[in-house]
C-alpha cells in the first residue's frame, strides 16, 4: 500500500528535480553567453572536477577501497585521447617515433575519449585482480605503486608521451558543454549504481566485508566492477583535462594533483554524490580565491605581498582541520535533501519522521 | 675483475643504500605498528634534517655539530608534528590518518618552497665522507662504509632498546595492542612521543647521508626515497621492526640487481619494476614477508 502523500511527493520530486537541473542549465547557458573567459575557464574546471571525485567516490567512499592511484588513470585516459587525436601533421613533428599504426591516426573528440576510458578500464581490470584483494592501508600504499609505476611509464617511454617534455599542440575540442554533459553523465551513472543493488553489495562491503561475505557477496566482483567504472570516468575526465589545457606533461598526473581531488573528496563527505559536488564546488572556488590572493593584492591601505605556495599551504592548513572537526566531511554519508529543502516548516516535519 | 669480485661489489652497493632504506623502514614501522598510521610525512623529516645541517654549516658550524643539528631539527619537527596533526585524530579511521599525513606533506614541502626556493642547493660533503676507498679491485666510497657502519651501530642499539628498556617493551606491547596496553599503565602518550622521536631521528641520520650522497639538498628530496621505504615496510610487513630492516635490505638488493640485470633499454624503468614487484608480493603475501597474519575477530 502506498502510503497517503506518495503521489504528492512523488511529483514534488520531478518538479526539485527539473528546477535543479533547469538551474543548472540556465547557469552554464549564461556562462556560456556572458561570463568573462575567466569565469569561463573555472567553470569548465570545476565540471572536469565533479566528474573525477564522483568517480573517485565511487571506489573510495562507497566501496572503501581507498585508491590514491586514481590520477594514474587520468593520465593514461588524457594521453591515449591527446595521441589519437593529435593532427596527423603536427605528429610528425612532435611524435616522430610513433608506431606506423598509430601515426596516421587522427581522430575526433569524442571516440577518442571512449578509446581512453576503455583502455583505463582494461588496466584497472588487471591491475584490480591483484590489488582488490588487498583491505586498508594496504590498498592505499598498492595503488599509490600504481600511480609510481604509471608516473615512471609516462617520463621515460618517449615515443608515445614525448617523455618528461611537454606534450603540446593536444586541439582544444573541450567545451562547456562537453565537461558538462560528461559530468551529467557521470553523477547519473554513480548515482544509478550507488542505489542498484551492485551498489549495496558495495556499501556492504565497505562497511563489514566478513558480513558481506557470509551474505554471499562477491567481495572481489564488487570491488572490481566499481574500481573499473570509476577508471573509466576519471579516463575520460583525463581526457576532458587533456583538451581542455591542450599542452601537459606527466607533473600534471602526480601527487599534487592526487592531492587535490581526495581534498575535494574528504570535505565533501566519502559516500555521498552530492558530498562530492559541493567538495568539488567549494574546493574550486577557495583555490582560485586563494590563487588570486597569492598574486598580491592592493586593499588601497593595506598592500598584501605575492606568496607563492601559501594557497596550497592553507589549503592543507583547512584538509586537517576538516578531519579533526568534521571527520566525515561537510556531509558525511548523507545525501542532500531537497525535500527538506524546499519544504516548508509543515512539511519539514514530515520529511524529518520519514527519516 | 673476478665474477666474485663483481658479486661482492655490488653486494656492498646494495647494503649500502638498503641500510637507509631500513632506517627509513624503520621509522614509519614504529609508527604504523602503535598507531596504524602511515607517516607519508616522513620524507619531510628527512629534508628538513637537511636543511638544518646545511643552515649550521652554511653558519660556520663543524660536520659532526652540524649532523647533531640536522637529527635535532629532524626529530623537533617529528614531536611537532605528532602532537599538532596527528595527536587530536588518533582513533580515527586509518584513511583519515593516512591523509592527514598527506597534508602535512604538502604543508611541509610547500613551506619549505617558500622558505629556501624550489631549486636545489649544493650540499658540502666534508672529505673525508667523499674519499674513494681501494681495496684491491673493490672501489668502495667512505661514505658507503660509513653509512653501513652507523646502521649497524644503530640497529644495535634500537634492538637494545626495545627489547632491554621499560619504554621499550612498553612500545612493543603498545603495537600489539594499544588498548591492552593502557589498561596494563602504558602511557601511552609518552609511547608514542618516543616513537615519533625515534623514528624522526633515524630520519634525520638518513637525511644527513643521502644529501651527503647525491651532494645536493631540495624541498621535495624526501619524498621519494621514503615511498620506496614504505615499499620496503611493506616488503617486510608493516608495522614489524624486524620486516623493516628486512625488506629496507631486500629493497636494496632488488634495485642493484635491477640496474645490473635490466637491459639498458629499460633501466629507466626501474623504478616502476620495484613498484611492481610490490604490487606482485603483495598478491601472494598481503601482509608482506614477516607481517602477522591479521584476522578479524567477529
Amino acid at each position: 500500500m502506498q502510503p497517503p502523500g506518495y503521489q504528492s511527493t512523488a511529483v514534488r520530486r520531478v518538479i526539485t528535480a527539473l528546477v535543479l537541473l533547469l538551474l543548472v542549465v540556465g547557469g552554464l547557458v549564461v556562462t556560456d553567453r556572458v561570463a568573462s573567459a575567466y569565469i569561463q575557464r573555472v567553470v569548465i574546471g570545476l565540471g572536469i572536477s565533479i566528474i573525477l571525485v564522483v568517480s573517485l567516490n565511487l571506489s573510495n567512499g562507497f566501496t572503501g577501497v581507498f585508491s590514491l592511484g586514481h590520477v594514474g588513470f587520468m593520465a593514461i585516459g588524457a594521453y591515449t585521447a591527446a595521441i589519437l587525436t593529435l593532427p596527423v601533421t603536427l605528429k610528425r613533428v612532435n611524435l616522430p617515433d610513433l608506431p606506423t599504426w598509430l601515426a596516421g591516426v587522427q581522430m575526433p573528440f569524442l571516440p577518442a575519449t571512449l578509446i581512453g576510458g576503455v583502455l583505463a578500464m582494461l588496466i584497472a581490470l588487471v591491475v584490480g585482480l591483484s590489488l582488490m584483494r588487498l583491505s586498508g592501508p594496504y590498498v592505499a600504499v598498492a595503488t599509490m605503486g600504481f600511480l609510481v609505476i604509471v608516473q615512471v611509464i609516462l617520463v621515460n617511454w618517449d615515443k608515445m608521451t614525448r617523455g618528461a617534455r611537454t606534450f603540446a599542440g593536444v586541439p582544444s575540442h573541450t567545451t562547456l558543454w562537453w565537461v558538462w554533459g560528461w559530468a551529467a553523465v557521470t553523477v547519473y551513472a554513480v548515482w544509478r549504481l550507488v542505489r542498484s543493488a551492485y551498489g549495496r553489495q558495495m556499501m556492504a562491503i565497505r562497511d563489514n566485508e566478513i558480513a558481506a561475505q557470509s551474505l554471499g557477496i562477491s567481495v572481489m566482483r564488487s570491488r572490481l566492477l566499481a574500481f573499473c567504472v570509476s577508471a573509466f570516468l576519471t579516463a575520460v575526465a583525463g581526457s576532458l583535462w587533456a583538451h581542455f589545457i591542450t599542452s601537459f606533461s606527466p607533473k600534471a598526473f602526480y601527487f599534487t594533483q592526487a592531492f587535490g581531488i581526495i581534498t575535494m573528496l574528504v570535505v565533501g563527505g566519502m559516500g555521498s554524490v552530492s558530498g562530492s559536488i559541493v567538495g568539488a564546488v567549494l574546493i574550486t572556488v577557495l583555490s582560485e580565491v586563494l590563487r588570486n590572493a597569492e598574486r598580491g593584492m592592493d586593499l588601497g591601505i593595506v598592500q598584501i605581498p605575492a606568496v607563492y605556495g601559501a594557497s596550497q599551504i592553507l589549503m592543507a592548513v583547512i584538509f586537517v582541520l576538516v578531519i579533526i572537526f568534521r571527520p566525515k566531511g561537510l556531509l558525511g554519508e548523507r545525501e542532500i535533501n531537497f525535500d527538506r529543502l524546499f519544504a516548508g516548516p509543515r512539511r519539514r516535519e514530515t520529511a524529518d519522521k520519514k527519516g | 675483475m673476478t665474477p666474485f669480485q663483481y658479486l661482492l661489489q655490488q653486494a656492498i652497493n646494495a647494503v649500502s643504500i638498503g641500510s637507509l632504506y631500513a632506517l627509513m623502514a624503520i621509522g614509519l614501522a614504529m609508527v604504523f605498528g602503535i598507531l596504524r598510521l602511515i607517516n607519508f610525512a616522513h620524507g619531510d623529516l628527512i629534508m628538513v634534517g637537511s636543511y638544518a645541517a646545511l643552515l649550521a654549516l652554511v653558519l660556520g658550524a663543524p660536520f659532526w655539530a652540524a649532523a647533531l643539528a640536522g637529527i635535532a631539527a629532524s626529530t623537533v619537527t617529528g614531536l611537532l608534528m605528532e602532537r599538532v596533526a596527528y595527536r587530536p585524530i588518533r582513533g580515527a579511521p586509518d584513511v583519515a590518518m593516512l591523509l592527514t599525513s598527506f597534508a602535512v606533506t604538502v604543508f611541509l614541502e610547500n613551506l619549505a618552497i617558500m622558505l629556501f626556493r624550489p631549486t636545489s642547493r649544493p650540499f658540502p660533503t666534508p672529505p673525508i665522507l667523499s674519499m674513494n676507498l681501494e681495496f684491491g679491485p673493490l672501489h668502495i666510497s667512505s661514505l658507503d662504509l660509513f653509512a653501513i657502519a652507523i646502521t649497524g651501530v644503530l640497529l644495535v642499539l634500537l634492538t637494545l632498546f626495545v627489547t632491554r628498556t621499560e619504554m621499550g617493551i612498553s612500545m612493543r606491547a603498545a603495537s600489539q595492542d594499544l588498548l591492552a596496553a593502557r589498561l596494563m599503565g602504558v602511557n601511552v602518550n609518552r609511547v608514542i612521543a618516543y616513537a615519533f622521536a625515534i623514528g624522526s631521528m633515524l630520519a634525520g641520520v638518513v637525511g644527513i647521508l643521502w644529501s651527503a650522497r647525491v651532494g645536493k639538498v631540495d624541498p621535495l628530496m624526501g619524498f621519494f626515497p621514503v615511498l620506496k621505504a614504505f615499499v620496503a615496510s611493506v616488503i617486510g610487513g608493516l608495522g614489524s621492526l624486524p620486516g623493516a630492516v628486512l625488506g629496507g635490505y631486500i629493497l636494496g638488493t632488488l634495485e642493484i640487481l635491477l640496474q645490473g640485470l635490466l637491459p639498458p633499454a629499460l633501466t629507466p624503468f626501474r623504478d616502476a619494476f620495484v613498484f611492481a614487484a610490490l604490487i606482485i608480493l603483495l598478491l601472494f603475501r598481503p601482509n608482506g614477508i614477516l607481517g602477522a597474519r591479521e584476522r578479524e575477530k567477529i
